[in-house]
């Protein structure tokens, strides 16, 4: 076995305990890259069954268009249960990224996830986290417990030891599961050339209108991108390294179109991705920790 | 051996200089990105290094561990030579986080054992090497680190080299390689040291692009746990799992543990691609040519001979807060199977210095004892050192659900071997345990027609709804049968609540919830109750006031009192004492009964999780 066989295998086994083991299980969808490559085990994971639990994407309203198309057409071509959850009372009181700042990300993300997950009542939600994204992440779990409030405590992690699952929680609390832990951003670029992996175009570089504000590239994906004072909207060749909310995702300029070009460039890289994240970039080194503290994903 | 993935931690004693050692292999061989070292540098400055680079911020990435300066918890670090993938874990010295060590060791093939030059092997090195050991771990580097702190001296260097050849001969070890290194000042860690000219080994990193950890092959036979059965249609029935041992091909005839039925294999799916053969460490769906009883837990194998029992003896890690007895009840997890098991006896356990067994009843957090375990039924296992996936255990808290042990198999027993338990009470924690809550006794206390029997009934609906296990007592079962001979005078109603106090003590000592439903309208009464039960006394005034319980008089009881008919009636004739300081209070007429049951279950969390918690 090469290392991404080993990784595979990790993750489908991962899948299939979740799956055999947790009552209401459903693997959170973002439409980016890592989440292309979790649906791929899924489908692999349980064919020639289809995966048993329900995907779910949490819609900021914000997203990239072509995300969203994308995101529809896997769907149907896999025939796969897509729900979509959106925070209706965030859209009601018009909360948006260019207003509200880090209050928009927890309001539209970080509550709209757990509304979700209430709502529907999942006792375990895979995600595309990765150890390698973060330091914080580094040091979380594959199975990361969440108390009724869905707050992780990074004090109390319960040992996870070789491949013995403890999947046991109490009415309320809920497991989030990353199959993913141990995958860096080059073994995904690689598996996704492996497997000829279907991912949004918005990662091959391409002439795209955007505008460079506070030192990143924005993409002016809607008529919504209010422009600043003296910003003007320009055609860049720009790809995208992660996606998320247009308005908060820097673009980098690049002439990689093939995946083969992104990979070459992902390997000399000097930044990590989540530098193209605005998010993660207010509040110093431990923005991630606290976020999710309060639940975020 | 190109493009391999090596999994490893690094361990030792706390200060011993781990995260500095990983942090400074990544910023040396640029396996880092720029912003990350960015961060860092700016990190050091505020930091306490008089602005030199502290590479083990790289590693350290909680809030909590950065305040302290010290690791808790496992960080994984990926990186990437020309030559192989490597993930390391690098985990926490202190003696407090052993467990969190262990997590790190479960996954690594190789250790990397950090020793300090200037203070050589210590009692938590040693804990560290055998936990790896334990937890199977067969490939050993030790760095002699901080060789700076001691002039590079080969003396000290040797001398520290004998400790470690003397603490690894009780191991079973396929390579061992012990290198003198500088973490601080970057000697043989990526680059040969001229400092260290005397030594003509290869650097750290070298050393683990090169070293061979593939398991040694023993031409075993096959086997695999089921994880599911895989059942899309009427036609099609596949047992999925990861192959723990051995290869599989179509054709072969397999059995399935532990009915020994058997079958011939009609097709294997590798994912979703149709292969003619398998091997271990793949995750395949096997289609087998005829009706066999095959569900998740059950092991297929082929040539290959397991155990089928429900009595072994482990070695295991004892990782939880409170301590390990003879007969505690757990959930175990072994392979695919989840099923209850016991404790039966504590051999011994292991002093972590000299490896001496030790007698033990009681065995603490990050302590390694030698145990008898039985299960519910008969299942399927093998020792550690033959397979580690069917020879490995966690033990979960039936209360708390906390991972309270992880360990592995030595050897079974059979039936009949020693099923009798070794000094051992059957106490109120044991019942507890095995019932899977704590006991306590939910006092009602209120004016006749306050609503304590309808609340009383109630809540216990709710408590049985959750599992719980619980009795009732009232007027109507205790009144007509233990107190048939007590009258209404004072010392009748004095015995009638000691009565009521004591058998709830009992009930309790059993392992079930009582709750009662007694006016008990003086306060020695229910103190009295109180000194009685214990800690697990939990007062509820149920505070409905007497207008509102004169004006429900379901038994009609209030206007006979009003009339004389009945004399020294609670809230007429005779007074109500109200409770100073109840753990809950309640009034039935401003609530429904449901938020009732709300507001005690509210005052009940405590008693309701988890023991220690």
């Amino acid at each position: 076995m090469n290392h991404l066989d080993e990784l595979e295998a990790e993750a489908i086994y991962i899948m299939r305990e979740v799956a055999a083991e947790c009552e209401k299980p459903v693997m959170l969808y973002s439409i980016g890259k890592d989440s292309s490559v979790m649906l791929h085990l899924a489908m692999k994971a349980f064919y020639p069954e289809k995966p048993p639990f329900p995907f779910l994407h949490v819609n900021t309203t914000w997203k990239f268009k072509e995300m969203i198309r994308f995101r529809d057409q896997r769907a149907r071509e896999l025939g796969i249960e897509m729900l979509e959850y959106i925070n209706e009372e965030g859209v009601r009181q018009g909360i948006n990224p260019f207003d509200h700042g880090a209050s928009y990300t927890d309001i539209m993300k970080t509550q709209a996830l757990k509304q979700a997950l209430d709502k529907y009542g999942f006792t375990a939600a895979f995600g595309g986290g990765r150890r390698d994204e973060e330091k914080s992440r580094a040091k979380e779990r594959i199975f990361s417990f969440r108390n009724q409030n869905h707050a992780w405590d990074p004090k109390n992690q319960r040992p996870e030891m070789w491949k013995l699952f403890n999947t046991r929680i109490r009415p309320g609390e809920s497991i989030r599961v990353f199959p993913l832990s141990n995958w860096t951003e080059k073994d995904i670029w690689q598996y996704i050339r492996r497997e000829n992996i279907p991912i949004v175009s918005l990662y091959f570089a391409k002439e795209r209108p955007v505008v460079v504000r506070n030192g990143q590239i924005i993409m002016v994906d809607d008529d919504r991108m209010k422009l600043l004072p003296g910003e003007k909207v320009e055609m860049k060749k720009v790809r995208f390294r992660t996606l998320g909310c247009y308005p908060l995702t820097g673009g980098m300029e690049s002439d990689a179109d093939t995946l083969d070009a992104i990979i070459e460039e992902t390997l000399s890289a000097v930044e990590s991705e989540r530098t193209s994240r605005i998010i993660d970039s207010d509040g110093g080194a431990s923005s991630m920790e606290k976020r999710k503290r309060e639940g975020y994903f | 051996m190109k493009n391999d993935l090596l999994k490893f931690i690094t361990c030792g004693s706390v200060d011993d200089g781990k995260s500095t050692l990983i942090g400074h292999m990544l910023y040396d061989a640029k396996l880092i990105f720029a912003d990350q070292k960015k961060a860092l540098e700016l990190d050091s400055r505020v930091g306490s290094r008089d602005g030199n680079i502290d590479y083990s911020l790289l590693l350290d990435g909680l809030m909590a561990e950065r305040e302290q300066g010290i690791t808790i918890d496992v960080a994984y670090r990926y990186f990437t030579t020309d030559n192989r993938s490597f993930i390391v874990a690098d985990t926490p010295g202190h003696e407090e986080y052993t467990r969190n060590m262990a997590v790190g060791a479960s996954f690594a093939s190789l250790a990397v054992i950090l020793v300090d030059a200037s203070k050589g092997v210590l009692t938590q090195t040693k804990r560290h090497s055998r936990i790896c050991s334990l937890m199977g771990i067969r490939h050993f580097v030790f760095a002699v680190n901080k060789m700076d702190l001691v002039n590079y001296s080969q003396m000290t260097f040797d001398k520290i080299k004998r400790h470690i050849k003397m603490l690894m001969a009780e191991f079973d070890y396929q390579s061992l390689q012990i290198i003198p290194v500088s973490a601080t000042e970057g000697d043989n860690i990526t680059k040969k040291s001229d400092r260290l000219s005397w030594y003509n080994g290869k650097t750290l990193l070298a050393y683990l692009e090169d070293v061979d950890v593939k398991e040694e092959d023993g031409g075993e036979g096959f086997s695999m746990a089921v994880q599911r059965v895989c059942r899309p249609n009427q036609n099609f029935r596949g047992f999925q799992g990861q192959i723990s041992t051995g290869e599989i091909s179509v054709g072969d005839t397999v059995t399935v543990l532990p009915s020994r039925e058997t079958a011939g294999v009609l097709s294997i799916l590798q994912g979703d691609q149709k292969v003619e053969k398998s091997g271990s460490g793949y995750c395949v769906t096997l289609q087998l040519d005829r009706e066999v009883d095959v569900s998740r837990g059950c092991v297929i194998v082929k040539d290959y001979s397991l155990h089928i029992s429900s009595m072994f003896v482990a070695s295991i890690l004892w990782m939880d807060d409170s301590s390990l007895m003879a007969g505690r009840n757990f959930w175990l997890k072994l392979g695919t199977q989840q099923i209850p098991a016991t404790v039966m006896r504590i051999k011994h356990k292991i002093d972590v210095n000299t490896g001496a067994e030790i007698s033990a009843d009681t065995i603490y957090k990050n302590e390694i004892a030698c145990c008898e375990i039985s299960v519910g039924s008969s299942i399927v296992f093998d020792k550690f050192a033959s397979n580690r996936e069917l020879g490995s255990l966690i033990l979960i808290d039936r209360i708390t659900n906390m991972t309270s042990a992880c360990g592995v198999v030595m050897y079974p027993l059979h039936r009949g071997h020693s099923l009798t338990w070794h000094n051992m009470d059957i106490t109120k924690e044991l019942r507890e345990s095995q019932l899977g809550q704590k006991a306590f006794t939910i006092w009602m206390t209120g004016l006749s027609g306050s609503g304590k029997s309808t609340l009383a009934n109630a809540l216990e609906k709710r408590l049985f709804s959750m599992g719980k296990h619980t009795m009732l007592l009232d007027g109507d079962n205790v009144r007509m049968g233990l107190n048939k001979n007590l009258g209404f005078d004072e010392n009748d109603r004095i015995e009638n609540i000691r009565r009521i106090a004591e058998v709830s003590k009992l009930m309790n000592d059993a392992g079930l919830i009582v709750l009662t439903s007694f006016i008990s309208p003086f306060s020695q009464d229910r103190k009295n109750a109180r000194e009685i039960i214990g800690p697990g006394f939990v007062e509820v005034y149920v505070s409905t006031p007497l207008e509102e319980c004169e004006r429900r008089d379901v038994k009609g009881l209030y206007r006979e009192a009003r009339q004389g008919i009945i004399t020294n009636f609670t809230g007429i004739s005779s007074p109500y004492e109200v409770p100073e300081k109840p753990e809950a209070v309640v009034d039935t007429s401003r609530h429904t009964i449901d938020e009732c049951v709300d507001i005690v279950l509210e005052k009940l969390q405590d008693f309701l999780k988890t023991p220690e918690q």
